[in-house]
């Protein structure tokens, strides 16, 4: 720690001078006091908007999904398209956690803690999409392997759906355990510096007796860098396999061996605008600006141009291979996404996923947080076009002509969607409001880096 | 079970290093060090040995490989075979996908759940508070009174920054 070499050129992860007591202070104290009245306005726009999503979902499961705009032709669509964005997204909250842990990147102190939450709050969001698409969700528990009276008929292993309930599944109990263990010791240092008995209750609780003996240190140490070794091939897993639900059909413009590969670059780039916007947001409500700092910006803006430069080469890949395929049908399907009826979807998507970050080049427009902020959002709208794009104009141009059609959604669609922003944001106003949104401990065991270096 | 310690309080993780390396050097037996955040080099100065974790997250992990495989073995090939897109019965690189995620499940929580057992973390345990901002900005050693030489162990202490050291009665919350 201290006597370990740091370069000259290194900065101090804490801009400002801070005591380990004021450290605390900065990001617990709120956490005590009342609820400032920008949180008030967000918290409840949100949850309306969680209520029509919500009176919505009742609608359609009651109703059926005959009222979503899907035909003959195109049989998935938003439903779908809506799962693997917020799949998308949670993925860079994995990536900031147990990627950036491996690589002993200091400056993820900052972050990871709301990364992580945003990845629980994004995979919930995304599992309401195969719920309802399932029909009759209340036999959703069919998709797991149990001895049944249905003759002991298994579910089927070789079905790439199936392998999304096991990586789903497993991504989601993952990523809470290990953000559970992470909270550990800040949850116990509310409990030991709160005046309030309730609090002293519930916090002493959640915290399972936590006392910060170097003994359980030592382990836990350990576990956290087990568990981002875990972590880091089960992301990479969770979206090739998201990918496999297209990879292994035969439809053209879905079956490509470039899939896994482009679906996680692009998760990573979407996961991290979604951090982004998330983050200038919260450092500026929460008075953060010291923790979540410039510098820690400027990095995420970098991430999003290498993965994005990712997405854009994939894009020209599945071009090329169209063409060098010789297979009429790809050599269509591709045609017809750049130049067919949803040529517009197209070409949002590469001028918001390759062209606009493009931006970040420039270190004057990345360190610019009004920019970088609206950047955050159009690489997002980008994202949520890509996924669109490679599901419904794959399939609305089948091979027979005769079964040619259009897709658009309906109100329930659309309000389904908009609704899960409203649980997205309901959860981390709540998040922020009752557990430290910055990983206090993990703050403190930094904050001497590179400190002399000014 | 009470117990009788001696604590030395610090507020600076270098000075708190500084003393634990020297007790060790003079062979004063600590009980343990509580700190706000982990700090670095204080396993060795308390000879602490690598954690067994490791080898849990490997016996966990192929726990969960081999059931994988069996769960999926079993009911493709023997308890009910079915003919899908005319792949073998044991389609092998089929079953991957979930041979991995299964692995990874397990080896997960079972580590994380022999980290809680171990450590005996539970909700409702009763932390060893020594000092009210242990987990905020006080760092704190803590030796046994029975078993160290009281004045030779708060010279040293003293010596090296601590800005208290008194002896303190402690429910070591231990049962048995």
């Amino acid at each position: 720690m201290s006597d370990a070499h740091v370069s000259q050129l290194r900065q101090s992860l804490v801009p400002e001078d801070r005591t380990y007591k004021q450290i605390s202070e900065d990001i617990l104290d709120t956490l005590e006091e009342k609820p400032s009245k920008a949180w008030l306005i967000g918290f409840s726009l949100s949850a309306f908007i969680l209520t029509i999503g919500f009176f919505t979902v009742a609608y359609q499961i009651g109703t059926g999904i005959g009222t979503w705009g899907l035909n003959k032709t195109v049989g998935w669509s938003w439903d779908i398209t809506n799962f693997v964005f917020w799949v998308g997204i949670g993925h860079a909250g994995t990536l900031i956690s147990a990627v950036l842990l491996i690589f002993r990147q200091k400056w993820r102190t900052g972050i990871n803690r709301a990364a992580e939450a945003m990845t629980i709050f994004a995979v919930a969001c995304a599992g309401i999409f195969p719920l309802i698409h399932a029909g009759r969700p209340w036999l959703l528990y069919w998709v797991f392997p149990y001895p049944n009276t249905r003759g002991d008929l298994w579910v089927n292993f070789r079905s790439p759906l199936l392998w999304d309930v096991f990586a789903i599944s497993t991504y989601l109990t993952v990523s809470l355990v290990f953000w559970y263990m992470g909270l550990l010791p800040d949850l116990a240092s509310i409990r030991d510096r709160t005046k309030s008995k309730m609090r002293k209750l519930v916090y002493g609780l959640l915290s399972f007796g936590w006392d910060g003996s170097n003994r359980t240190w030592h382990h836990w140490e350990v576990m956290s860098l087990i568990l981002a070794g875990l972590a880091t091939p089960l992301v990479l897993s969770v979206h090739t396999i998201v990918s496999m639900d297209f990879a292994t059909s035969v439809i053209p413009g879905w079956h490509t061996t470039i899939f896994p590969p482009y679906f996680v670059a692009g998760a990573v780039f979407s996961g991290f605008a979604m951090v982004l916007t998330l983050m200038i947001i919260t450092r500026k409500v929460m008075n953060w600006e010291n923790y979540i700092t410039i510098n820690h910006i400027e990095a995420m803006a970098k991430v999003i141009v290498v993965t994005g430069m990712i997405v854009g080469l994939a894009y020209g890949t599945e071009f090329f291979m169209a063409w060098y395929s010789g297979n009429e049908y790809e050599k269509y399907c591709f045609l017809n996404r750049a130049t067919g009826p949803y040529w517009w979807a197209y070409w949002t998507m590469v001028s918001c996923n390759v062209l606009s970050p493009q931006f970040f080049w420039f270190k004057k427009l990345r360190t610019h947080i009004g920019f970088v902020f609206f950047l955050s959002i159009v690489v997002n709208i980008g994202m949520w076009f890509e996924r669109f794009v490679i599901i419904t104009t794959s399939i609305h141009r089948d091979f027979l002509p005769s079964s040619w059609a259009m897709y658009s959604p309906t109100w329930v669609e659309i309000w389904t969607f908009i609704g899960t922003f409203g649980l997205f944001f309901t959860l981390f106003f709540i998040f922020i409001r009752v557990l430290p949104g910055i990983a206090v401990a993990e703050v403190k065991s930094v904050y001497k880096y590179a400190r002399n270096n000014k | 079970m009470k117990k009788d310690f001696l604590l030395a309080i610090y507020d600076c993780e270098e000075k708190l290093l500084k003393s634990a390396e020297k007790a060790r050097d003079k062979n004063i037996e600590m009980y343990d060090i509580y700190t706000p955040f982990p700090v670095h080099g204080l396993d060795d100065a308390m000879g602490i040995k690598r954690s067994f974790l490791p080898y849990v997250t490997f016996l966990a992990g192929a726990t969960g490989l081999f059931s994988a495989i069996l769960l999926q073995v079993w009911t493709s090939a023997f308890d009910w075979p079915t003919i899908i897109g005319g792949k073998p019965f044991i389609s092998w690189p089929a079953f991957a996908p979930i041979s991995f995620e299964l692995t990874v499940l397990f080896a997960a929580h079972i580590t994380v759940l022999a980290f809680l057992v171990y450590n005996r973390l539970f909700p409702g345990k009763q932390p060893m508070i020594l000092h009210e901002e242990q987990t905020c900005n006080k760092f704190v050693i803590a030796m046994e009174r029975d078993k160290v030489n009281i004045d030779d162990a708060t010279n040293l202490l003293k010596e090296h920054g601590a800005i208290e050291v008194n002896i303190k009665n402690v429910d070591t919350g231990s049962c048995c």
